[in-house]
């Protein structure tokens, strides 16, 4: 088992890799010229040069990029174009927003999704199927930075029940969270419901129903531990989309987050930012999978036994 | 045991159809027919024909530049009447003929995201099955990193880099939906990969890109068909969603995101700016979730719960 879980800890070390290097091109073809952002449109053309030899914008791209990647390690992601802060810095201190919105939401998504697939699995067809399912289809129908307006509208500007703008205190948290929460709600309902549905019809649970097995232990216990493992990986995959989605909604309800940082710097082609500030993303969602697959491990008793050494077996 | 007894008819069947060119229509039909019971499918698949039919003749009843782009400063913030039935947004125009041509643009980007995405996905899912070993070895390696970057932030690379245009944009859609796509495809080659008459062509000594192209695809359509529907239906919402945050399409088109980030500014005095674009959205994506879900459920019955 150590040994997968080692082996799946070092892929991620290409693939980060090959993400950055992806980016990295990319963002290359980004029109305008650094040195002409940095120091405006009056200087003179010696500066600039002088400018581009420093920041080694003449050398050949493999060699920037290698340069890139070992500043990386160490932490150095470059300097911002416009406000010349180091991109480390201002990513760090934009990330807790960002990570606590997608995290808040992705619990809420399987507080409630979880609980109700169960029950529409287990009522299958019945009303209570129906209206989850319901649920789950307009909510996967629906963008979320539209359901956010929506919320707007009726909880701060109708009601006014809560704040729409700003990030003071926790109650500006509520209508963001419920409104990245959507997709991953939906799909864990849908997939939690599907595979229970599945396991329920299996042999084993009549069997356990056939002992006497208490209705709830024989749902709880047998048919969901089961069920689950798909369903972790749904959440696992949703966490990468909930990342994007708050991306739209930190606009909607001007979070100081990643997002609204990422957004400003494509807009003012602030490369370093841009290429910072999705790279951290996407190594946040790779780090989220691989939490996924260590978790699968231990909750999938075949991959457990596959990889499980002399040692893990006596115990 | 009545499940058996399916399985023996569907291989039954499958050696038959793939004998006789002329049964391949009637599978289309068995399918259709077993979707045609599908309520939910049925009406999202009326829903969204209806759609797609008032957006194409759209230059029929409504004039593009007159309605949707001229501004008309005397007619601002108008509320639905007779004569514009969604009302006017802050520059006088017309939201009902905003919300058409806006459908118009999500569709277009949407099929040529699928062209492209598809096309792409279809030639790495496939080979990297056909050839299996090394080869699909690499190429899922190099899909499993583009899947690391979450389809949002790939689109907003792009168009970081390139700039914001429809073309980029399709562009950039249509990337991002590569890996999901060629992983698809590649699963769905691998089940039909090993039946009989696979190994029969390529005894025959049938080329290559025959085999894959004439023998495999087809017979793989099923998983991709719905994932076609679902990929469209994502794409609606993150084109939505890029031009929401400016990233996407950008004003005067009518575009259903750039519509919304207008009416953000409105939604305390005129909510109905905000409302209509929305519905329009969950319209159009609800009813391409209702017929992938319809078309999965038709294409194998066997995975209807």
């Amino acid at each position: 088992m150590l040994k997968y879980i080692i082996k799946r800890i070092l892929w991620i070390i290409p693939v980060i890799l090959g993400v950055s290097f992806f980016i990295f091109f990319i963002m290359d073809f980004t029109p305008g010229d650094p040195a002409i952002m940095i120091l405006g449109e009056g200087a003179k053309p010696e500066e600039y040069e002088a400018l581009r030899n420093e920041m080694g914008l003449n050398d050949n791209f493999f060699v920037r990029y290698i340069r890139y990647v070992s500043n990386a390690l160490k932490g150095d992601f470059g300097r911002s174009y416009r406000t010349n802060i180091p991109v480390f810095e201002e990513i760090t201190s934009r990330l807790p927003y960002t990570l606590n919105l997608a995290v808040t939401s992705t619990i809420i998504a399987i507080i409630i999704g979880l609980p109700l697939g169960v029950l529409s699995a287990v009522k299958q067809y019945t009303a209570i199927d129906n209206i989850s399912l319901g649920i789950s289809l307009i909510l996967t129908s629906m963008p979320a930075f539209w359901f956010a307006l929506m919320c707007i509208l009726l909880f701060s500007l109708k009601l006014e029940w809560l704040p729409s703008l700003g990030a003071d205190s926790w109650k500006h948290f509520i209508l963001p969270a419920a409104a990245a929460c959507t997709n991953t709600l939906a799909s864990t309902l849908r997939m939690t419901r599907s595979t229970m549905l599945e396991e329920i019809r299996q042999d084993y649970i009549r069997t356990a129903r056939a002992k006497g097995a208490k209705e709830k232990t024989v749902i709880f216990g047998h048919a969901l531990r089961n069920a689950l493992l798909p369903v972790v990986t749904v959440i696992g995959v949703n966490f990468g989309l909930a990342l994007g989605g708050t991306i739209v909604i930190e606009q909607v309800f001007a979070l100081p987050g990643l997002g609204q940082l990422m957004i400003n710097a494509v807009r003012s082609k602030d490369v370093p930012m841009v290429i910072a500030s999705i790279l951290f993303s996407a190594i946040i969602a790779s780090l989220v999978n691989l939490l996924v697959d260590i978790v699968y491990v231990y909750i999938d008793p075949r991959l457990k036994s596959e990889y499980s050494t002399v040692k893990a077996k006596k115990v | 045991m009545t499940e058996v007894k399916n399985n023996k008819l569907d291989t039954k069947e499958d050696v038959l159809k793939k004998a006789h060119q002329f049964k391949k229509k009637s599978q289309a039909k068995t399918v259709w027919i077993r979707y045609k019971r599908n309520k939910l499918g049925m009406f999202g698949l009326i829903v969204f024909c209806l759609m797609a039919v008032a957006v194409l003749s759209a230059n029929g009843y409504l004039d593009y530049e007159e309605q949707a782009i001229a501004q008309n400063l005397s007619e601002r913030f108008m509320s639905p009447s007779a004569e514009h039935v969604f009302g006017t947004d802050q520059y006088g125009r017309d939201v009902f003929a905003r919300i058409i041509y806006g459908g118009r643009i999500s569709m277009f980007v949407g099929m040529a995201t699928i062209l492209i995405s598809l096309s792409a996905g279809a030639l790495i899912g496939a080979s990297a099955a056909y050839y299996g070993g090394k080869i699909d070895n690499i190429l899922m390696r190099i899909m499993d990193v583009f899947l690391a970057i979450p389809n949002m932030l790939m689109a907003i690379t792009l168009v970081a880099a390139f700039g914001s245009s429809l073309f980029n944009l399709i562009l950039a859609m249509g990337i991002s939906n590569i890996p999901r796509m060629s992983r698809i495809v590649r699963s769905a080659v691998l089940n039909v990969k090993g039946q009989d008459y696979v190994e029969a062509a390529i005894a025959c000594g049938t080329p290559d890109s025959r085999v894959i192209f004439k023998h495999i695809l087809p017979n793989a359509m099923g998983p991709i068909l719905v994932q076609v529907t679902q990929t469209v239906a994502r794409t609606v919402i993150t084109v939505s969603s890029l031009s929401f945050i400016g990233l996407g399409i950008s004003e005067p088109t009518p575009e259903w995101g750039a519509m919304l980030s207008e009416a953000k500014s409105q939604l305390r005095y005129y909510p109905y700016l905000a409302i209509v674009p929305g519905v329009a959205i969950v319209m159009m994506v609800m009813s391409l979730t209702l017929v992938g879900d319809g078309l999965r459920d038709a294409l194998d019955p066997r995975l209807k719960n």
